[in-house]
């Protein structure tokens, strides 16, 4: 692992807590995503991803930002890992190198329509509101 | 003074690699009453046994320190070596500086000044041993076995075809547990009822076996050799010498809405009724909540019918009070209730069920007389999902289930999908998985017939969601090895679940004083060299309540078990432990705090003439019952007045070794 996946890989493990080394491979994340079609990579994919130094190649996929954040998986995975905070800790850090330039919860209800599901409002709120 | 011999082991390089033991045993020489310090590769050796009874006979030892590993290992072999070269056996002590010393230490010069330390303890305390005298109890030659199933029944028929009485003391109406339930057992598939009934009739009918059923154990007291046990036999209004079991008054009892335990309350049954018509006992029993006549006073149906005349709607709970000398916990085990993981719909769509479900659906004598019918609306299935592990393998972190694997699952799910297979060719059979784990012999090749010869579809995946949708399930899971999503159209979802303890064993295992971990399985004595003993003396192990396990692991350990208890009850005198507790009647002051915690019932108190230096009257003292007392010093460190004392361990002993430490 070069220094900047390193890096990547401490800062993101620390942001989300999560311990990949507790994933037993079982596939209850990727097989309770409701979003999973849209994704490139899949929850499951997301640990074993950060765990064999393939990180960037995950931040820089659309799973990032169509990860609905709506924590399926972290509810029910087993073994207490959380793929979906794997995620959402990479879009944070995305989202805090483009300087600020983040929506604040009010641009955000003026974007909103009627046909945007309440799951994906809440989900960019976690997400745009940091 | 007594003259002390010290004696440093190696252990190979498990000490000396990072202990300096010619440094400790050099050390020692200079120690007050040391005659003889020496250090040895193997001190438990056959040649270091030699060298320790050389040294006794020829310094004239009184007492032998050996610094080794834990007491728990070797303290007996030293003390028979001891009492061999004429020593009384407790005057040896061991310091144990391989677990507490070298194990945990990195750093060679700490762990020399540690181990030196340790040894100089064991000689401060063997300064002050006493020479103790151990005494003899007798054996009561009956065993009781808790739990009927094929873990208890295999046991029993050991232990009563070597010539011993044996109780089986079980709660339901019927002996034979889980195994009874099954249709087909792996990986043999014979028939279940068909190597599980001649069993149980031969132990009906072994005049060594008594059979106490619908029963419960309260109270277990005494010791090895020695238990006495209080047994509820609950009432079941019937005359059990009576009743033929000719089944009559279930077909007359208009009250029809009991559940059906047997057949995991899929139907109903009457009230008065005898679960399978290979029960043993073969009587009925009569559930008293659903009974018409002892709920209300009317009916009475039953006892018009039965010409045996064994009705009795008076009958009362029995109490039995019986002595055993040792007693086989064997609590078996019951499935985890999936309704908590609401993702897989368990208690909303009746078509979601249990693996244990499935065995009764499938069974000649179940609920749908073994056509494979979904129990919502009695059709056939044509696809049914298997998900494997539901509930085991979980982090202790989640609520979702066991932290262990539950062994069995993989092996039964194997068997239900090639039996379906076989019977309904025009079924399709999916079976999401983690991992199979099929390690025994001829499992592998079992569970690869199920994929080869019978097309079962195994999904490497788990389930995320089971929803109902019209009259189908659609189970939506991930399919890891194709990377894709997969969703099943099903009729039918069988649930492999985790299996946990009978939930009375907690009770068993408090009353007993048995271990237990923190999942409620039975610990035992050693988890490779005593895989079947208990920790506690005369307490023995068998089947899933001390783990998972399939029946012929069960009938191993079963065996075991009963060998254990064979080899206990063909002694006349077992030799008690003489480091039992004593109370000083000089400072009792009979406050009876005492009594209170020791948990075997050893101390009572007794009015005594108590004389002593300016004393002379009659006083409340304790008194230690010295065939009772384990030496647990749980009294000794409770006494506010320090009367209480635990010979082999006084508090003068204990102090010494503190001193030897801190000073
Ligand atoms: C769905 C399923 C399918 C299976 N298929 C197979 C198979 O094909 N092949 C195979 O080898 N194994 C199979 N097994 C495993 C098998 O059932 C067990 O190995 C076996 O039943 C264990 O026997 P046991 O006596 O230890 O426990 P149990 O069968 O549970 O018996 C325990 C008995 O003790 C009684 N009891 C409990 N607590 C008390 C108490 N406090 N006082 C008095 N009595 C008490 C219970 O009522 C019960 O009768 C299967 C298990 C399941 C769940
Ligand atoms: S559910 Fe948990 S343990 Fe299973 S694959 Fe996903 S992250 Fe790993
Ligand atoms: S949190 Fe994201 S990855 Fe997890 S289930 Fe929801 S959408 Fe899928
Ligand atoms: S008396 Fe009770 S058990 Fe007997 S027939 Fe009537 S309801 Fe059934
Ligand atoms: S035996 Fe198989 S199905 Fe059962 S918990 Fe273990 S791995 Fe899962």
């Amino acid at each position: 692992m070069d220094q900047n996946t390193r890096f990547l890989t401490e800062t993101v493990l620390r942001i989300s807590g999560v311990d990949p080394r507790k994933c037993m491979k079982c596939g209850k994340c990727s097989g309770t995503c409701p979003n999973y079609d849209a994704m490139e990579y899949h929850p499951h994919q997301f640990v074993s991803m950060v765990e064999n130094g393939l990180i960037e190649q995950l931040m820089n996929s659309n799973a990032v930002y169509l990860c609905l954040g709506c924590m399926a998986c972290v509810e029910r995975c087993p073994r207490h890992v959380a793929p979906g905070k794997l995620v959402g800790a990479l879009a944070q850090l995305k989202l805090r190198k483009q300087d600020g330039n983040h929506k604040g919860g009010n641009d955000i209800a003026a974007m909103a329509d009627e046909k945007v599901p309440q799951q994906l409002l809440m989900a960019a709120m976690r997400k745009y509101r940091k | 003074m007594p003259k002390i011999g010290v004696f440093v082991c190696w252990c190979g390089s498990n000490i000396a690699g990072t202990v300096d033991v010619e440094a400790v045993s050099e050390a020692m020489k200079t120690v007050p009453g040391v005659v003889f310090s020496t250090n040895y590769q193997y001190m438990c050796s056959a040649a270091g046994q030699k060298m320790i009874a050389d040294a006794i006979h020829e310094y004239h030892l009184d007492g032998i320190v050996v610094a080794s590993c834990s007491p728990r290992m070797h303290e007996n072999t030293f003390r028979k070596t001891a009492q061999a070269a004429g020593l009384n056996p407790y005057m040896v002590e061991i310091a144990n500086i391989r677990e507490q010393c070298s194990w945990i230490h990195k750093d060679k010069e700490e762990g020399t000044r540690k181990a030196i330390v340790l040894a100089k303890a064991a000689v401060a305390k063997l300064l002050h041993n006493q020479p103790l005298q151990a005494g003899t109890s007798a054996v009561t030659k009956r065993c009781l076995v808790i739990g009927g199933g094929i873990a208890g029944i295999q046991t029993a028929l050991d232990v009563a075809n070597a010539g011993y009485e044996v109780d089986i003391v079980e709660q339901r109406p019927t002996i034979g547990g889980r195994m009874a339930q099954l249709d087909k057992t792996f990986p043999t598939l014979d028939c279940s009822a068909c190597i599980l009934t001649p069993k149980m009739v031969e132990a009906a009918q072994n005049e060594k076996i008594r059979i106490i059923s619908y029963a419960k154990v309260e109270k277990v007291e005494g010791f090895v050799g020695n238990f006495r046990a209080t047994i509820r036999k609950k009432a079941r209004f019937i005359d059990e010498n009576k009743c033929t079991g000719c089944s009559l008054c279930m077909q007359k009892c208009p009250s029809k809405k009991g559940r059906d335990e047997f057949n995991m309350e899929m139907n109903n049954r009457p009230a008065i009724y005898i679960p399978f018509a290979q029960a043993i006992p073969n009587v009925a029993v009569i559930d008293p909540e659903q009974c018409i006549k002892l709920k209300s006073g009317k009916c009475g149906l039953c006892e018009k019918v039965c010409s045996a005349g064994a009705i009795n709607y008076q009958q009362k709970d029995e109490l039995l009070e019986r002595e055993y000398g040792a007693i086989v916990v064997a609590t078996g085990f019951r499935p985890m209730d999936p309704s908590p993981l609401n993702e897989l719909g368990y208690a909303e769509n009746k078509d979601v069920i249990t693996s244990l479900e499935l065995e009764r659906l499938m069974n000649a004598a179940g609920p749908t007389k073994g056509t494979l019918l979904r129990p919502s609306d009695l059709k056939h299935p044509r696809e049914i999902v298997f998900i494997q592990c539901v509930g085991s393998r979980c982090d202790e972190n989640t609520n979702r289930g066991k932290p262990y694997c539950s062994k069995i699952c993989c092996m039964y799910t194997a068997k239900h999908a090639m039996l379906i297979r076989d019977k309904y060719p025009d079924t399709n059979v999916h079976v999401f998985y983690i991992d199979v784990r099929t390690p025994g012999k001829n499992f592998d090749e079992f569970y690869r017939r199920a994929v080869e010869q019978y097309g079962v579809d195994y999904i490497k995946g788990m389930v995320g969601k089971v929803a109902r949708e019209g009259d189908k399930l659609m189970v939506r899971g991930s399919d890891l090895i194709n990377n894709r999503q997969v969703e099943i159209a099903a009729d039918l979802v069988v649930l492999a679940t985790a299996i946990e303890p009978d939930p009375s064993a907690r009770s068993i295992g408090t009353m007993l004083t048995a271990s237990m971990d923190t999942n409620d399985f039975f610990t035992e004595a050693h988890a490779k060299l005593r895989p079947v003993e208990s920790p506690t003396a005369g307490i023995f192990l068998s089947g899933v309540a001390q783990g998972p396990k399939d029946v012929p692991e069960t009938v191993a350990q079963a065996s075991a078990a009963a060998s254990k208890v064979i080899g206990l009850l063909a002694k006349d005198h077992l030799v008690t432990n003489p480091c039992v507790a004593l109370s000083d009647e000089l400072l009792c002051n009979g406050c009876s705090q005492c009594e209170k915690v020791c948990p075997y019932g050893a101390i009572t108190y007794e009015n005594r003439e108590v004389r002593g230096p300016g004393v002379r009257e009659v006083r409340r003292v304790a008194r230690v019952n010295p065939a009772v007392c384990q030496g647990c010093g749980a009294c000794t460190v409770t006494c506010p007045s320090g009367a209480m004392d635990l010979k082999g361990f006084t508090n003068q002993q204990i102090m010494a070794e503190v001193d030897a430490i801190c000073l």
